[in-house]
């Protein structure tokens, strides 16, 4: 596991409370281990999305299970981040179908213009660039995935315009 | 126009709110439903002969008649909606446009199933579509769909979608349950069988999303109506996703039996090939499945047509054959590089193995750094039967069918394509380029292997 030594600010707000409790009421009372991929998505998303040991300390008290089942989970699956990212991830799909479209040419370009090499956020925070695998979007190849949303059909201006837009302020990731 | 079931209404415009889906005759299924027995409804399952639309192919009514309900433990029906094998997005394109659709088809099921909690588990990527089936689910709680006493029948349900975070396995059923308890995706051994104990060890049924959302329709027009589509075994209608070198890709939704020819080259499905460029290969249903060169694809090996069904796209075995997997469609013309694919398909089998058993967490791995050094022009002749003899000790010994997903497009590849992994290792200086086959294709530097030859 890596650990980040950065500090990450934790704040369980009302909002999230009662986002944590909607999930919760989707299990039954003694199954509360169930809801744990929800409630990491939620959490992550209210903490600049990534989990710092600290947060997923709070999970696991909130769940009432042990530290380490948390810490296994978030492991396991590639979309909680245990260290910050760009504030605007952009995550290429590289696999096949996307690859025969000119992916990785999106992804260089990308690279290119912010300076940055894979999995590296610019020095103002506010990009990284990531390659990852399938995310079902293979007819409308080349894409990247920001936030919640995807952005298909990619070109290279499309690609200058989604930064435009992101460094005003545009673009809403949930 | 061929007929339609499940994207019948998709362009009814406002069909994903619950008003316009109402209006247009939807939860009709469920009121029928719950005027029959549940064992009616398994039975009108089993007669249309519906194979599971995930990839496997399991009849689903046979799947359905296995769920223990003699020991009064909670059951559950989970839709996989997990959908990560390269070159599908069909279930996401269902509950993007129709999400009631699927809703309508869980709450019969679940009837069918005496199932009282049911989930919807969906892939964490798919957030936005996730956010659709909340909303939807909310709607047709408001309705009095869901809930107890659903409709004055008696019969309570509780629906919830639950996402994923991010991992190709969760999409093998048990793997699936294991992530629904807040585990990771490790997959269990079998049996049990889900059906006997899958959620909390209580028994589950597995579904994918299309299969459920052929429920509907069979128990309005009933399973025999559903049998007469299609051909043979290969009952009804199948969405297929069709992605990579083709004129018009997307979601198209087909009659089992039409003709690979006509798929690829009408108007009406992919209009044939972008740019105009030759064909080079297909794979009929998604990565796992193996790879067709040209010659296999509009004919199989005896000459017959070569048919949209799970059959006919499997007719000849592994040798010349395929399969329909999950009907993920990606066509290939010569600029594309069958070592990079395969390379690229071992990167993702690498990436998304569990690790639990060791020829997969170390043969996936092993694979790709074969691959790539012959990709990128490091490569020597005994690397090919290396990387044979690794994806032949890693098929069949692994807990779940993701050690045989990594290891059949290597052996397929080798198989049909050894030709083109000659050329990278005998001529180094000529694939420098990762666009190497761009301006040079195979059929032009053909010669130069052939000219090897003893």
């Amino acid at each position: 596991m890596e650990i980040s030594t950065i500090k990450q600010e934790i704040n369980m707000s009302d909002e999230l409370m009662a986002r944590i409790n909607e999930l919760l009421s989707h299990y039954p009372a003694d199954k509360k281990k169930s809801a744990l991929l929800p409630v990491l998505h939620a959490v992550q998303d209210a903490h600049d999305h990534w989990l710092s040991v600290e947060l997923m300390d709070k999970v696991a008290e909130i769940l009432e299970i042990q530290p380490i089942e948390v810490y296994e989970v978030v492991t396991f699956y590639t979309m909680y981040a245990q260290k910050p990212r760009g504030k605007y991830p952009l995550e290429f799909c590289r696999t096949s179908c996307c690859m025969l479209r000119g992916a990785e040419d999106m992804m260089d370009y990308t690279c290119q213009k912010l300076g940055v090499k894979e999995n590296e956020v610019t020095a103002d925070g506010m990009f990284s660039v990531h390659g990852v695998e399938c995310l079902g979007a293979c007819g409308y190849a080349p894409m990247l995935q920001l936030g919640d949303f995807n952005h298909e059909h990619l070109t290279k201006e499309k690609i200058d315009q989604l930064i435009e837009d992101c460094r005003a302020g545009k673009i809403n990731l949930v | 126009m061929a007929r339609k079931i499940l994207l019948e209404k998709t362009g009814i415009e406002g069909i994903r709110s619950y008003e316009v889906y109402r209006k247009n005759g939807g939860y009709a299924s469920v009121e029928k439903a719950l005027k029959m027995t549940p064992d009616e409804i398994v039975e009108e399952v089993k007669k249309s002969g519906m194979r599971g639309r995930g990839g496997a192919g399991f009849p689903m009514g046979m799947k359905w008649s296995f769920i223990d309900k003699k020991s009064g433990k909670p059951r559950h029906l989970v839709c996989n909606a997990d959908e990560s094998e390269p070159g599908t997005f069909k279930d996401r394109y269902l509950m993007e446009h129709i999400p009631h659709l699927l809703i309508e088809g869980m709450i019969a099921s679940s009837y069918a199933l005496e199932a009282n909690l049911s989930y919807i588990y969906i892939r964490g990527e798919y957030m936005w579509v996730f956010k659709i089936l909340e909303k939807a689910i909310k709607e047709a709680y408001a309705a009095g769909w869901l809930g107890k006493n659903i409709q004055g029948s008696g019969f309570d349900l509780d629906l919830y979608v639950h996402c994923g975070a991010g991992a190709y396995i969760c999409g093998e059923e048990t793997a699936l349950i294991e992530s629904l308890e807040g585990k990771r995706g490790n997959p269990r051994m079998k049996p049990p069988f889900p059906a006997v104990s899958g959620l909390w060890a209580e028994p589950t049924v597995v579904n994918n999303v299309e299969s459920i959302s052929n429920v509907p329709w069979i128990i309005l027009n009933s399973g025999d109506e559903y049998a007469k589509i299609g051909i043979g075994r290969s009952t009804g209608t199948k969405l297929i996703s069709a992605s990579g070198h083709c004129k018009n890709p997307g979601v198209y939704e087909i009659e089992l039996g039409l003709s690979v020819d006509e798929f690829m080259n009408s108007d009406e499905y992919l209009g044939g090939m972008m740019d105009s460029r030759p064909l080079k290969a297909l794979i009929p249903g998604g990565s796992s499945v193996p790879i067709l060169p040209e010659h296999l694809i509009f004919k199989t090996a005896n000459g017959e047509d070569r048919l949209m069904t799970y059959e006919s796209l499997s007719d000849g075995g592994f040798a010349t054959g395929s399969m329909l997997g999950s009907g993920g469609f990606i066509v290939y013309n010569d600029t594309a590089c069958i070592v990079r694919n395969t390379w690229n398909f071992s990167r993702f089998y690498h990436h998304e193995s569990c690790g639990q058993c060791s020829p997969c967490r170390e043969g996936t791995g092993w694979m790709e750094k074969v691959l790539h050094r012959i990709e990128t022009g490091h490569g020597t002749e005994a690397d090919i039967e290396l990387l044979w003899s690794i994806q032949s000790k890693i098929e069949g010994n692994t807990i779940c069918p993701l050690g045989d997903a990594a290891a059949w497009p290597v052996a397929a590849a080798i198989r049909h394509f050894r030709e083109e992994f000659e050329y990278h290792i005998r001529f180094p200086e000529k694939i420098k380029n990762r666009d190497h086959f761009v301006n040079e294709p195979m059929s032009r530097v053909r010669h130069l292997i052939q000219g090897q030859m003893v």
